[in-house]
Formats: structure tokens, sequence, C-alpha cells
């Protein structure tokens, strides 16, 4: 069956009941959503951060996060995904990033928004720009964050 | 003609967010940054690192990947959403 998929990128907020209440409309065959949010945290590489600004590619974006969806789509038996990411001037404590996932069971629900989550933050043309006490700074790419791909890709080799 | 953009710190340093050069024969990413470089030596430190990503028509490429007339080509830092 092909995966009800719905991505979205937009500068207002969401609301997570009504994300997850969607994804539970109607839905006999699913007995496992996991679903995981990004927040704008105050504290960032050591300092106090005030804001957040979130630059992205317009042209590009859905187009990553799409082909991110397809590849979990494919390793894992899916039913819905929704995906959301905000853009523009955020907060501290704002929501960012919302990433839900449906399917029979709860290892295939659990592995998927963890993929999907770590392609995001490797894939996806985002970038962030801290407002912090010591003035604005980019937010430097983690080492941490490339590794993080490579568990997926040891177990895509093991299979 | 080909369509350049930059973003987030690239496109703040080298202080521009897109250009247009023409597309005079085939030539690769890598060969498109040294024109670039060429045109404005002040770029080559930006340009010329590693971390440098690339998409051409929104798709993520490598150094060797070939420029087409009518491309969109992007250069661009290492990712950080989420």
């Amino acid at each position: 069956m092909t995966p009800s998929i719905h991505i979205r990128v937009q500068t207002e907020d969401f609301d997570v009941a009504q994300e997850y209440a969607a994804l539970r409309k109607d839905n006999t065959q699913d007995g496992a959503i996991v679903f995981f949010t990004g927040l704008v945290r105050d504290m960032n590489q050591g300092e106090d951060v005030t804001g957040l600004y979130l630059e992205h590619y317009p042209a590009m974006t859905e187009k990553a996060l799409a082909r991110i969806v397809d590849q979990a789509c494919g390793r894992w038996p899916l039913s819905r995904v929704s995906l959301i990411h905000r853009v523009g001037q955020l907060h501290i404590s704002d929501q960012i990033v919302f990433v839900a996932v449906s399917s029979h069971h709860r290892e295939a629900a659990f592995d998927a928004c963890h993929f999907i989550m770590d392609y995001l933050k490797n894939q996806a043309p985002f970038w962030k720009k801290e407002t912090t006490t010591q003035g604005d700074r980019w937010v430097q790419a983690l080492a941490k964050d490339e590794a993080s791909l490579k568990k997926w890709n040891d177990q895509h080799d093991e299979s | 003609m080909i369509n350049v953009l930059f973003f987030a710190q690239l496109k703040e340093v080298l202080n521009t967010s897109s250009l247009q050069l023409e597309h005079s024969a085939p030539c690769t990413v890598k060969d498109l940054k040294q024109r670039l470089t060429t045109q404005q030596p002040a770029w080559q430190t930006h340009l010329e690192t590693d971390n440098i990503l690339c998409a051409v028509n929104q798709t993520m490429v490598d150094q060797q990947h070939i420029i087409h007339d009518g491309d969109e080509v992007a250069f661009f830092p290492p990712v950080t959403g989420g």
C-alpha cells in the first residue's frame, strides 16, 4: 500500500495534538505511532541563546525532505508520515521540527522516525543562525550528526 | 546561462546571494568553483574549503558532477536544521 505522506515547510507554529490526531484518524491497521519534536533550547555550544533564525533553500527543501521520507518508506512498512519543519525567526522553547510515523508495529515506527531525523539533520538544506548574549552566529555542523548516518548504512549492509 | 546561488554564512562572507554565468563549455562543479575564484580571488578561501556542499538543480552532487546550460547551482555550508 502506498504510504500517505504529508510534508510542510512553514513559518507558523504547529499543533502536535492536531498532527497526531491526523495520523490516528480512521486508522485501524496501525498499532504504533512514534513522533519527535525538536525545540529551541536556551544553551548551545556553551553560550546563552536568546533566539534562532532558520534559513533554507526554498526550491530544494521539500524535494530533499521528500527524498528522505521516500527512503524511510522503502526500508520500513509505514502507513503514514507527517513531517513539518519551520523556517524564519524562532524563540526559546519554540517548536522547530515534527516527524511522525505510523506503522503496524513499534520497531518500524521507532526506527523510521529516528532515521528521518538523522537524515534531515545531514541532508535537508536548513541553516540555523543563533542570537546569543555574545552576538549572532551561525550554528556549526557537528561531526556526531554525520556519524549518526553510519549506523543506518551499517544496518543496511547487514540486511 | 548558469544560475549560481549561495546560502547561509557563505552568502554573508561573499556578500552575494546569486549571480549568473555564461555557460561556454562543459564544466564540472570543481571547474565552476575555479572560474568563480579566478573572477573573485577573495572568494577562494571561502569556496574552496572541503566542507562546502553543492546542489545542482536542487540535488546534492559531488565535485565531478557536470554542469549543463540552464542549471541552477547552489553552494552552501553543512546543513544544521532539525
